[in-house]
């Protein structure tokens, strides 16, 4: 059955939209027409959703989740992950392959891939790691896993260190075709550390991570992928002088895209306070000027997609000393509502932030998404754009609550959200 | 006569006694007059007294300690607690079991004080928010160390009369020491000119920012100093990955008749302890007379421990 969604500010990056309109949903739920012209005049005898002009948008990527299935299922599967996603507006997750079993191999693949089938609403994009179990030495099977689905491949939370073994992987990846992400970070350099090197590492006594930890894989990574033209993708920048690295690696014309989390660009190390182990995060929060170069990053475009990086971590890993807890925080519910911050603030226009989370994702992981031209499945986000709200735990639909900006006022929440052209969620 | 003018002092009056970063002057003044009748009380032959006659003291120790301990044990036998000793190296944790898990194991026994040790920062504030007695830190990782600053600053004030002005270096693995914190705060707030030295691998790069002198070697370091603090250095740090050996660190940090003769010529020699003898300090210089006022720093402890208490326990009532 044929429905319709009109009077929304309509706004998709890729087609060079912005204007009131509605968007015409066929019977197999693909977009058949988009714009001003789709009124409810128009579009005959059929449903019609009155947007009461709040913003619709492709239904929003999140370039960068982990969901426990298998292994960790008490801190997320991905039924409850489904659940938190739509309500924050996300039709579409790249989920990270650090499971138990890690997902390194065709058969664990096939697996995660049937259950994403089974039990999630959303569309579940999975990555398989680069390396057997992660432990950065021998290079998984690239090939067989792009086969089986797999649209990436990366270690997740680490970062592959010997050098000779990250030559082989960019090598054999362009001989695969295959997208390379790195979590760039020096192990050594990281060791045991939990918090950003500096003042307040000092004052709160705690191992440091240095931002050069970040510098140098970046540095070398760039240097092997001049080598070889691969296709790579740095999943998360959290130092402002990576940003510099990166322009002038891109100034010399390589090809690359970059990641950064809604957190690093909404909080600072000064946040954490008195040891507050929901801030914990990997990469660390770095200083406010880290910050606020991340978000001229994004601003001069060296920066491709902002991600919640949600990693949901049950109550026991949390309620831990500093030192020993679990890393990351669960985001994704509030990664729409903590983006539109910076728009709020006036530090990105909204088209910015729309297009980091919707074209740019979707071209960087060849996905069937983040445009609503003709065609395209009717994921769709709708969303008002001034709502006051405030973060509490006890209201996230996700199976863990470890939000590092509990009790924030923020501005700005999801409506409503379209699988396919069906609403799967609504206020 | 009070240690300091009585008008300069303010009754502290939190809950927990976490950190020296949460105290201030007149409260720090406070506790050392408190402190200084508890040093003639310990001197007398009857050093028994009520104040906490009824009251349970636990001492929770994650890290093994014998002077931290036995002096927390004894302040608070002193004051009439009664005082049970947690090793917990050997204890449920191991199986498992999380601070958190502990403390309300513990909670549930009603103590009045928790005076905790854990290897971890933090611990101590993790631990408060928790349990529903008071809890005093005896050492959090890296953080703090409040009690043994304090009983510093009470040994320093004691042998010199005055804190302000003078010429405090602290020596060692700067990097990974609660002392150092605890002491650079409360010295510094005291008016102390406080110098740190030690080699750049075992210093904080921004510790300039807390107020102090930088130095990486003790010859400049040392120059014209009162007091010279040696800290205890970890000899699991001297195995290349911070210096390259005990034999190099010795030659160029450690303090000896050579280098000491840059301070003042009647200068003196704190520890925290326990000592290295010959890595970080010169067996003889330790046990100098002269020089050398680490008893007085253990005679001290107990007496600013007993204040610590003995304030608490009034906050509570």
């Amino acid at each position: 059955m044929k429905s319709a969604i009109i009077n929304a500010r309509i706004i998709d990056t890729k087609n060079n939209i912005d204007e009131t309109g509605g968007i015409l949903i066929n019977e197999n739920g693909l977009v058949e027409a988009v714009g001003k012209d789709v009124t409810k005049d128009n579009v005959g005898d059929i449903k019609v959703t009155d947007c009461q002009n709040k913003i619709a948008i492709p239904g929003i990527i999140d370039g960068r989740v982990f969901v426990g299935e298998p292994g960790f299922e008490y801190k997320e599967n991905y039924s409850t992950l489904s659940q938190a996603a739509i309500s924050g507006g996300v039709t579409s997750v790249v989920t990270m392959p650090n499971t138990d079993p890690v997902v390194d191999n065709v058969s664990t693949f096939d697996f995660i891939k049937r259950r994403a089938r089974d039990k999630s609403l959303i569309k579940i994009h999975s990555l398989a790691s680069l390396t057997k179990n992660t432990e950065g030495h021998e290079i998984c099977e690239f090939g067989l896993l792009k086969l089986s689905g797999a649209i990436g491949f990366t270690d997740g939370v680490k970062s592959i260190q010997n050098n000779n073994v990250m030559d082989k992987i960019f090598n054999y990846a362009k001989n695969q075709n295959a997208l390379v992400i790195q979590f760039p970070q020096d192990n050594e350099l990281s060791k045991n550390g939990v918090i950003n090197e500096g003042l307040i590492a000092t004052k709160l006594g705690l191992k440091g991570i240095p931002d050069y930890a970040e510098h140098l894989v970046i540095e070398r990574d760039l240097r092997l992928l001049n080598q070889y033209k691969s296709k790579y993708h740095i999943a998360l920048l959290s130092s402002g002088k990576s940003i510099q690295i990166i322009n002038e690696w891109k100034k010399k014309e390589l090809q690359f895209t970059c990641g950064v989390s809604i957190n690093q660009i909404s909080l600072n190390e000064n946040d954490i306070g008195e040891f507050k182990t929901f801030l914990k995060l990997s990469p660390p929060l770095r200083k406010e000027q880290d910050r606020l170069d991340l978000i001229d990053g994004i601003k001069n475009e060296l920066i491709d997609i902002i991600v919640s990086d949600h990693k949901p971590e049950d109550e026991e890993s949390k309620r831990l000393t500093f030192q020993t807890c679990a890393t990351g925080s669960s985001g994704i519910e509030t990664f729409l509502s903590l983006a539109l911050e910076q728009f709020h603030n006036g530090n990105l226009d909204l088209k910015t932030i729309i297009k980091c989370i919707t074209e740019n994702p979707a071209k960087i992981f060849g996905m069937k998404a983040g445009s609503l031209e003709k065609g395209m499945p009717a994921d769709i986000t709708v969303f008002d754009l001034n709502k006051p709200w405030v973060v509490k735990r006890e209201n996230l639909k996700s199976k863990s609550k470890n939000t590092a900006i509990e009790g924030k006022k923020l501005q700005g929440k999801v409506e409503k959200t379209y699988l396919n052209g069906k609403l799967v969620f609504e206020i | 006569m009070a240690l300091f003018k009585t008008k300069q002092a303010v009754k502290y009056e939190k809950k927990h006694l976490l950190g020296i970063q949460d105290l201030s002057i007149p409260e720090i003044v406070h506790i050392l007059n408190e402190s200084q009748s508890f040093v003639e009380l310990n001197r007398k032959e009857n050093k028994k007294l009520g104040l906490l006659k009824g009251k349970t003291q636990i001492n929770l120790f994650f890290e093994s300690s014998t002077r931290t301990l036995s002096s927390f044990e004894l302040a608070g036998k002193r004051l009439g607690a009664d005082v049970m000793n947690m090793n917990v190296s050997n204890s449920a944790i191991k199986k498992g079991e999380t601070l958190i898990d502990t403390a309300m194991t513990l909670n549930a026994m009603h103590p009045d004080i928790l005076v905790i040790r854990h290897g971890d920062s933090g611990a101590a504030n993790l631990l408060s928010r928790k349990v529903n007695c008071s809890v005093i830190n005896a050492g959090d990782g890296w953080r703090e160390h409040p009690t043994q600053a304090l009983l510093d600053a009470m040994t320093i004030k004691m042998k010199i009369g005055k804190i302000e002005g003078l010429k405090i270096a602290i020596c060692g693995d700067i990097m990974h020491s609660r002392v150092a914190r605890s002491n650079i705060y409360l010295l510094t707030m005291m008016g102390a000119e406080v110098r740190v030295i030690a080699p750049s691998t075992l210093m904080p790069k921004e510790i300039g920012q807390f107020g102090v002198k930088v130095f990486t070697n003790m010859e400049d370091g040392l120059k014209d100093v009162d007091i010279i603090m040696m800290l205890r250095m970890q000899l699991e740090r001297m195995d290349g990955s911070y210096i390259p050996s005990t034999r190099e660190y010795y030659e160029f940090f450690a303090l000896d008749y050579k280098k000491i003769k840059h301070a003042k010529e009647n200068a003196l020699i704190m520890h925290p302890g326990p000592m290295n003898r010959g890595i970080e300090i010169d067996a003889s210089l330790a046990d100098d007379i002269n020089r050398s006022i680490i008893v007085q720093q253990v005679e001290m402890g107990v007496a600013v421990r007993m204040a610590c208490l003995k304030i608490l326990m009034e906050n509570q009532s």
